[in-house]
């Protein structure tokens, strides 16, 4: 596996902007990135695309978490698909996905890896 | 061979049973109906609900359209005066004559008025048609005490019909006792206790000799006994007798005391003359129930069809009613006149039950039984009864209340041939048919078989029998909420309220599994708000939340908000109008009236939403809670202040309605509108709890519904003082929360509640379970700690960091453009999107 360059990543908040068992939006890179804090899991953060493909705004961070048969996963708030917050797959709509992003806490920073 | 003529003279609920079936044989023969009322038949045995609230287009059993679309010629209104058998043909009123070759008589009954001088007085009335019910209410208006002549079945629930109208209700009765042919004497002596505790006055063993002018009061009715009795309108139910003039003057057979004569095949003395339903004599008897004239119609149906076995065979007269709410029980030899029989009674004096059942000399078979007060073994034992089940050792075990180990005879012990449903005669059978036949819920063995769907008395065994056979099949009837806690919302509200749970985590932990879900997540929130109301952002709530909860407002289709403020009964100041004309302008949002008598102003960003707010709490301005699970609005016609007609002040009573429940989280949205008379303007019965205002107070009707499928709200009580007006909403807005699923507006609540509006009378203004205080203290809890959560919120930095729209930059979300339309905003749409972002690059 490659080495994670360190200039990929971008700091976008602390911990304390995280909204426990919830989601916000970050602006990185010029996208809309939906970043879910749930602390009780192993990887404790997850980001996904902020626009919701079905109902086309920008609204996945303001959706419920929570787990359906074992997925991780947001309910859109508009028309509540539930998207999986680990691979962005749509569990109603096959072949929809949402962009994932690779995500990581360090200490209480929150880093985002910035695309290419 | 030309078609086949079939003539059906009368449209009451036999006659359209009968063209029914015999479409559904699709026999090609050329049917015509003649009916005398102006309309297609309707349901004459929940006549009364009308007087509750209930829209006479609803008892409809067809329109003109149901006939044309089956090839049903059908005229109305023009009854016929004469059959000419030579001739085979029968002649209307209106001239108009239609030949038949065979000829159906369901021409039902009439109600009997006893030859008592006086008794043709315009405020003397009869109860059997839509027209008469009319009538009846109209006589009502300006009459403060209405009599009931009869005590029978029709006349006790005649009695409740005036008494729901809201007149001093009495019933006079020529025998000893009421219900004479169902009930015993001890039966027929505890219903008459119940019925007079309910303030309704029983006369009996009077003989009315003739009705005279009053002197205080429109008419004084005199008695044999030189008593008397004055009165404002009297209504004549005392007994039917069958129409069989046509038949009398075709010189058909007819009985000594009334009724066309008809043999096992229905047949009257002419073979192509048929006779069914409450016209027909069979065996020497007339049948007033609507069950064996269905039977009747089915049996000429089959025969028309070529089915020669179908014959009628007499029919089960056994009933079960609940009488000016009172429930009463009738099966077979009820007064036990069966030689050889022996009785068992149970009476309780002090509950006010009282229960009889009638065995063969060997106790093994039920002849009849008797119940008053408590019906619940009414269904069991009528099994027994009709399948000639053999009785338990000690029979008097089935009626003693004993100490729970009561022999309950099961949906499986039921033979196969045990009818359950005997308005539509279907057996268990039938039923097990309909589930092999690809049904899988009550609701679709209800419209596939028709069971229930009469006088509603099987419904509890119905739903017994279905249950037991779906289990039986495996079929696990799950009412979990989803798939992380298996209940319902109504028991998670009872573990929470229990266990005095406050978070959602501790909920889970205690009684669920996983991480939970966007079902589950906000229905809790729910409850927590519903029993603790604490501010639905406080932390442990924050991630339960609905997006619109969690940011106080609605999402739009572009992501924005709406922000809709409470305008309490839809009363605004100048000053109010002019702060929200200047907020819209300020930030640009788009501004429309409402279908609740407020203002919306849409097209506001998440992090807009604390600034905008800010100013209208500044205003004076709370949150209208347009986005929760919660009080809605309360509309208010403008009433009495300034409206000539108004009886009460709407517009006040409306505002203090909204300001007490404001705040209320529920099961789901909850509205309700004041009017200031009978006019409605206001709207309250398409309401969850509308008020209505009377000269005396208010009227309130509960459970009504606009929306996806609309229902009238019920009439609950009439002329209520402001106290008790508000104290019968506090409790049934609290049973509501705690006992309805969740996302169920109060009409299907209401539509899933056993028992119905009976029901939600004995514990609302009965208080029959002992709960009314509690409820009370609980919404006295909820109106006490109310908060106001958007002035809460912009208090509180903690909470508005949530609104931000990123954590990390100012910049507004790009994906939201506006075009303007009509001189004002609206979300563009995506190819509009797309040309303007182009073009701004
Ligand atoms: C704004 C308004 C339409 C308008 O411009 O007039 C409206 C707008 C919405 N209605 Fe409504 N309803 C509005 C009055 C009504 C009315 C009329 C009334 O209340 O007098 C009804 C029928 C009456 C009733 O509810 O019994 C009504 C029946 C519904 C229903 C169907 C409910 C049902 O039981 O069938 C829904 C869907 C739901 O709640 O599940 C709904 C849902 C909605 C939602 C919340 C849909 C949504 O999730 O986006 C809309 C959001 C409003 C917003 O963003 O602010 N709206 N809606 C009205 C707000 C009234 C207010 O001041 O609060
Ligand atoms: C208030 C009330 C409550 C009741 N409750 C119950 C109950 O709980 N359970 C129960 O089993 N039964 C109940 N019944 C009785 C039930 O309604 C009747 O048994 C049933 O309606 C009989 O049906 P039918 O078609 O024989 O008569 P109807 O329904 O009376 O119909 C006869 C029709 O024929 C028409 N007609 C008569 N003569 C002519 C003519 N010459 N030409 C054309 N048309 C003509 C009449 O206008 C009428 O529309 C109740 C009845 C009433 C009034
Ligand atoms: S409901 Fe009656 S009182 Fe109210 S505005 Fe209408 S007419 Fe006037
Ligand atoms: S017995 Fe009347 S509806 Fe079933």
């Amino acid at each position: 596996m490659e080495a994670v360059k360190q200039d990929d990543w971008q700091t976008v908040c602390t911990r304390d902007d995280l909204v426990l068992n919830s989601g916000v939006c970050a602006l990185v890179g010029g996208e809309q990135v939906a970043i879910f804090y749930l602390p009780d899991t192993d990887r404790q953060v997850f980001a996904l695309g902020n626009r919701d493909p079905i109902g086309k705004a920008n609204v996945m961070s303001r959706g419920i978490v929570g787990d359906l048969q074992g997925q991780v996963v947001v309910a859109s708030p508009l028309y509540k698909q539930h998207f999986n917050l680990e691979t962005g797959a749509c569990l109603e709509e096959e072949g929809v996905f949402l962009p994932v992003y690779d995500i990581q806490l360090d200490g209480d920073a929150v880093n985002v890896k910035v695309a290419g | 061979m030309s078609t086949r003529k079939i003539l059906v003279v009368g449209n009451g609920m036999v006659g359209h049973h009968f063209v029914e079936s015999l479409v559904g044989l699709k026999t090609a023969d050329d049917i015509t109906v003649i009916g005398e009322e102006p309309r297609p038949a309707y349901d004459r045995v929940h006549l009364s609900e009308v007087f509750s609230g209930r829209e006479p287009s609803d008892l409809a059993l067809a329109t003109r359209e149901t006939y044309e679309n089956w090839g049903v010629t059908a005229h109305f209104g023009d009854p016929v005066v004469r059959i000419e058998r030579a001739r085979r043909e029968v002649v209307t009123k209106g001239g108009r004559r239609f030949s038949y070759d065979k000829l159906v008589l369901a021409t039902g009954s009439f109600p009997f008025v006893p030859p008592v001088k006086g008794a043709d007085n315009k405020r003397c009335l009869v109860y059997r048609t839509i027209d008469d019910l009319g009538q009846i209410k109209a006589t009502a208006k300006d009459s403060t005490r209405g009599v009931v002549v009869g005590g029978g079945l029709l006349g006790l629930e005649c009695g409740n019909a005036l008494r729901n109208l809201g007149l001093e209700t009495h019933v006079v009765e020529f025998a000893p006792g009421l219900m004479g042919v169902q009930l015993d004497e001890g039966g027929s002596n505890m219903l008459r206790r119940k019925i007079e505790a309910l303030g309704v006055r029983v006369h009996t063993s009077k003989n009315t000799q003739q009705i005279v002018e009053g002197e205080s009061s429109a008419l004084s009715m005199e008695f044999s006994d030189d008593t008397a009795l004055d009165t404002d309108m009297i209504v004549f139910s005392a007994g039917i007798r069958p129409r069989d003039q046509l038949a009398r003057e075709s010189e058909l057979a007819v009985g000594e005391r009334g009724g066309i004569v008809i043999d096992y095949k229905c047949k009257t003395s002419d073979s192509d003359i048929f006779a069914i339903g409450e016209c027909a004599l069979f065996g020497g008897r007339i049948y007033g129930l609507v069950a064996p004239g269905y039977r009747m119609a089915e049996v000429v149906a089959n025969q028309l069809a070529g089915e020669q076995e179908a014959s009628f065979q007499g029919a089960d007269m056994s009933t079960k009613l609940k009488l000016l709410g009172v429930d009463v029980g009738s099966i077979g030899d009820a007064h036990g006149r069966t030689e050889g029989s022996i009785s068992y009674v149970f009476s309780d004096e002090r509950a006010e039950v009282y229960k009889r059942i009638v065995t063969s000399g060997d106790g093994k078979l039920l002849l009849g039984a008797v119940l008053v007060g408590d019906c619940e073994d009414y269904d069991t034992l009528l099994q027994y009864f009709l399948n000639e089940i053999e009785l338990p050792a000690e029979p008097e075990s089935l009626i003693v209340p004993a100490a729970g180990d009561k022999p309950l005879l099961g949906a499986a012990a039921l033979p196969m041939t045990a009818t359950v449903c005997s308005c539509h005669n279907v057996t268990k059978g039938c039923i097990i048919e309909a589930l092999d036949s690809g049904c899988c819920s009550l609701g679709e063995v209800k419209s596939e078989t028709k069971a229930s769907t009469g006088c509603g008395g099987c419904a509890a065994m119905l739903k017994n029998v279905v249950e037991d056979e779906l289990s039986a099949r495996g079929v696990v009837v799950d009412k979990s909420i989803c798939e992380h806690f298996p209940y319902t919302r109504q028991e998670l509200f009872h573990l929470a309220k229990v266990g005095e749970v406050k978070t959602f985590q501790d909920m889970i932990d205690g009684h669920g599994k996983g991480r939970g879900c966007d079902i589950c997540k906000p229905a809790i929130a729910s409850i927590m708000a519903s029993l603790w109301n604490d501010h639905v952002l406080e932390l442990p709530h924050v991630g339960l939340q609905d997006t619109n909860d969690t940011f106080l407002a609605n999402m739009q289709k572009d992501g924005t908000y709406s922000i809709v403020p409470r305008i309490a009964g839809g009363e605004i100041t100048p000053e109010k109008l002019i702060v929200l004309g200047e907020v819209a302008k300020e930030y640009g949002l788009y501004t429309k009236i409402t279908g609740g008598q407020r203002i919306d102003l849409f097209g506001a960003r998440q992090n807009q939403l604390p600034e905008i707010w800010r100013k209208l709490v500044d205003a004076g301005f709370e949150t209208g809670h347009a986005y929760g699970k919660a009080l809605r609005t309360v509309k208010s016609c403008v009433g009495s202040t300034w409206c000539r007609y108004g009886v009460q002040d709407s517009v006040g009573m409306a505002i203090f309605i909204e300001n007490r429940y404001k705040g209320l989280r529920s099961p789901h949205k909850l509205k309700s509108a004041v009017s200031g008379c009978t006019r409605e303007c206001a709207e309250a019965q398409s309401k969850d709890f509308g008020v209505i205002a009377t000269e005396n107070g208010w009227n309130l009707y509960l459970c009504g519904n606009g929306g996806m499928k609309p229902r009238h709200a019920d009439l609950f009580a009439t002329d209520l003082d402001d106290e008790t007006l508000i104290k019968y909403i506090d409790r049934f807005l609290m049973f509501y929360v705690r006992t309805a699923d969740r996302l169920q507006r109060t009409s299907v609540w209401m539509d899933n509640l056993e028992g119905g509006l009976d029901y939600l009378r004995e514990v609302i203004i009965e208080d029959s379970l002992g709960i009314c205080a509690e409820l009370e203290a609980q919404m006295a809890a909820v109106v006490g700690t109310y908060q106001c959560e958007w002035t809460t919120t912009i208090n509180d930095p903690e909470k508005l960091k949530r609104f931000r729209q990123f954590v990390n930059s100012d910049e507004e979300d790009s994906g939201v453009v506006f075009v303007q339309e009509r001189g004002q905003i609206r979300p563009a749409q995506p190819e509009e999107k797309i040309r303007l972002v182009a073009s701004s690059k």
